[in-house]
């Protein structure tokens, strides 16, 4: 599967989904795979796709972090990223376990006892996408999971279409910072689905230069490379007008960035906006409405 | 040289050193600015940005690097003399475990209090660095005569070893995220942008150094041991007593600012005593000085090294003490 699933990444856009039908297809004609049933997922994400894509009732238990979609907070946990229960995963006799790239250990031990695990790591929107389809092929869900991915890249494109021609504000994404100061402040950097989400909602991101996933900047960084908007993502689900404001108040000492002078100080609530599952469609409609309002 | 002429002429060289250090700081940095415009009041302060970058994300960055590495280094020197131990460290007690529990737990339970502008993580970790200093002292104070250094050594070191088993824990049962947030805390960070931690934690440093400037005959004394410094009219307990609250006052104020930064308490004094001698009376104002000019350039380094990224302080400040320190060490024996 990983040669496929290598293949697929190669292959052009237009030829996945045949690409995969006919994976599935050979899979099926030399009996090599039954589509697996009982599915174990360490990652949140990949949770919600599997979920997307019509394999949700085969999941049979999650991570400690699962929340989405809210059939998962019934099922059991296993542990998470860093702490993975291996015994109770073996236990569980699952036949597909989503792992995480980092999680070496426990790639070892499934291989070992022979239970087939389907690899994942983070990376931009396209690969949320072709994750989709990759585990649509893996799972026997091609067809929903192609919908699944071509209602997410459709929902992307409208907003890119939409922003297209419009003026780029520069803008600061920022998911982290010490509250009530403007202390360790983490912004997202010029890689990964925070800073497509970004591009795809019709900014310039002020970090672009930066090859990582997120940056640690310091206040002058953001006094040297002034933002038009910076775009806070707060997990808040919602916050009252007082807290809002208790958010926000740390930048002001910065009034000379345009985004502050401005009042474009933009504080993004919900869990969802950090997860690279399929609500990133709703994510970039966000950050759209507050680029463009 | 008398005592006074020597005193007088090197503490005006580290003065005017440490001086020099901090006015030249705040003038480097990622970004070329220009002075002439940081300084020009014609110009609006909204649209100055010169001035900004001076005044909101630099000089109080230098102000907070100096008044840390004052503290620490300055801890360190009264702890090495106390406990007759020179690896000794503003650390070894337990002081910045205690104050990294505090922020520990600010941070993974999210805590947003705030006191008079001063937000949760520095107030939480003062409040677990009091707790600290609190147990150690209370331990070690148990015993009748005067304050053993054995038991104040030993039960630092183990509250330091539990406290940071907690804070594995705490840091294990924590999110993803904030356990990240937690770990770069623990690196030391002096990006402060604003004066009010400044202003918070100055008292506290300023009220140990006031303990301090009495203390040098004292620890001079005490550094031989307990009995010569009885024997010479040094009333022990309470020299002993005054030097472990101070230092340990000095080294939570500084952690709670710019978190646990190490080498510096070791480092610096080290350096200077390799200088100047051992005269506390010289050692302690000396390392103060040169604590502050010392740790305001290793931030500098880590704010333009890899810039527009941060190298955590604490990472810059172990990365120079360590190989150095080496150095003294085999150069010594």
């Amino acid at each position: 599967m990983a040669v496929g699933e290598t293949i697929v990444t190669r292959i052009g856009w237009k030829w996945r989904p045949a690409l995969a039908g006919l994976l599935v297809a050979v899979a099926v004609a030399t009996g090599a795979a039954q589509p697996p049933r009982r599915i174990i997922s360490l990652v949140p994400a990949v949770t919600e796709i599997l979920f997307a894509i019509g394999a949700g009732p085969h999941v049979v238990a999650v991570s400690n972090y699962d929340v989405e979609p809210p059939e998962v907070r019934s099922l059991p946990t296993v542990g998470a990223l860093l702490d993975p229960d291996t015994e109770r995963i073996i236990a569980m006799k699952p036949d597909l376990v989503i792992t995480y790239g980092s999680q070496d250990d426990l790639k070892t031990q499934l291989t070992r006892v022979k239970i087939p695990f389907f690899d994942y790591r983070h990376g931009g929107l396209e690969h949320i996408i072709a994750t989709m389809r990759a585990l649509g092929a893996r799972t026997g869900n091609v067809n929903q999971a192609d919908q699944a991915a071509r209602s997410l890249q459709t929902a992307i494109d409208a907003v890119r279409q939409r922003v297209a021609g419009k003026p780029r504000p520069r803008t600061l994404l920022v998911f982290g910072r010490e509250p009530g100061s403007l202390r360790n402040i983490y912004a997202s950097a010029g890689r990964g689905f925070l800073h497509d989400m970004l591009v795809a909602a019709g900014g310039e991101d002020v970090l672009d230069d930066i090859d990582k996933e997120s940056a640690h900047i310091s206040a002058e960084i953001v006094l040297a490379r002034p933002p038009d908007v910076i775009i806070e993502l707060n997990a808040a689900t919602r916050l009252n007008e007082a807290d809002l404001k208790k958010v926000v108040d740390p930048w002001m000492r910065l009034s000379s960035v345009p985004a502050v002078k401005n009042g474009r100080v933009i504080v993004l609530t919900g869990p969802g906006m950090t997860v690279p599952g399929p609500r990133v469609a709703e994510g970039v409609e966000k950050i759209a409405r507050a680029l463009h309002p | 040289m008398s005592i006074r002429r020597r005193l007088a002429l090197v503490l005006g060289g580290f003065a005017i050193f440490t001086a020099a250090i901090l006015t030249w700081a705040p003038t480097v940095g990622s970004t070329a600015i220009s002075l002439a415009r940081a300084f020009d009041r014609s110009i609006p302060w909204e649209s100055n940005v010169d001035a900004q970058i001076f005044f909101v994300a630099r000089l109080p960055r230098v102000l907070a690097g100096a008044l840390v590495g004052a503290a620490l280094a300055a801890a360190g020197v009264v702890l090495q003399a106390l406990l007759r131990n020179p690896l000794a460290t503003p650390f070894t007690l337990g002081v910045s475990a205690g104050a990294s529990l505090g922020a520990m737990l600010a941070v993974t339970m999210q805590l947003e209090f705030g006191l008079l502008g001063i937000t949760s993580i520095p107030l939480a970790s003062f409040a677990g660095s009091l707790l600290a200093t609190g147990i150690v002292y209370a331990l070690a104070a148990s015993q009748r005569r005067g304050l053993s250094t054995n038991v104040l050594l030993l039960a630092g070191v183990t509250l330091n070893a539990f406290f940071s088993a907690l804070i594995l824990f705490v840091q294990y049962i924590a999110d993803f995220a904030e356990a990240l947030r937690a770990i770069r805390w623990m690196m030391g960070g002096l990006d402060v942008a604003s004066y009010t931690p400044i202003v918070a934690a100055l008292p506290f440093v300023l009220l140990a150094f006031g303990a301090f400037a009495v203390m040098p005959r004292t620890l001079n004394l005490l550094s031989i041991g307990a009995e010569a410094a009885s024997a010479r009219g040094v009333e022990v307990k309470t020299a002993q007593r005054v030097a472990f609250l101070s230092a340990s006052l000095a080294t939570g104020a500084a952690v709670s600012l710019g978190g646990p930064i190490g080498f510096i308490g070791i480092v610096v004094p080290h350096l200077v005593r390799l200088l100047v001698g051992a005269d506390h009376r010289i050692v302690l104002p000396a390392s103060a000085l040169f604590g502050a000019s010392f740790l305001v350039v290793c931030d500098l380094a880590a704010r333009t090294v890899m810039s527009p990224l941060e190298i955590p302080v604490g990472v810059v400040t172990a990365l120079i003490g360590g190989p150095f320190f080496l150095w003294l060490l085999v150069k010594r024996s």
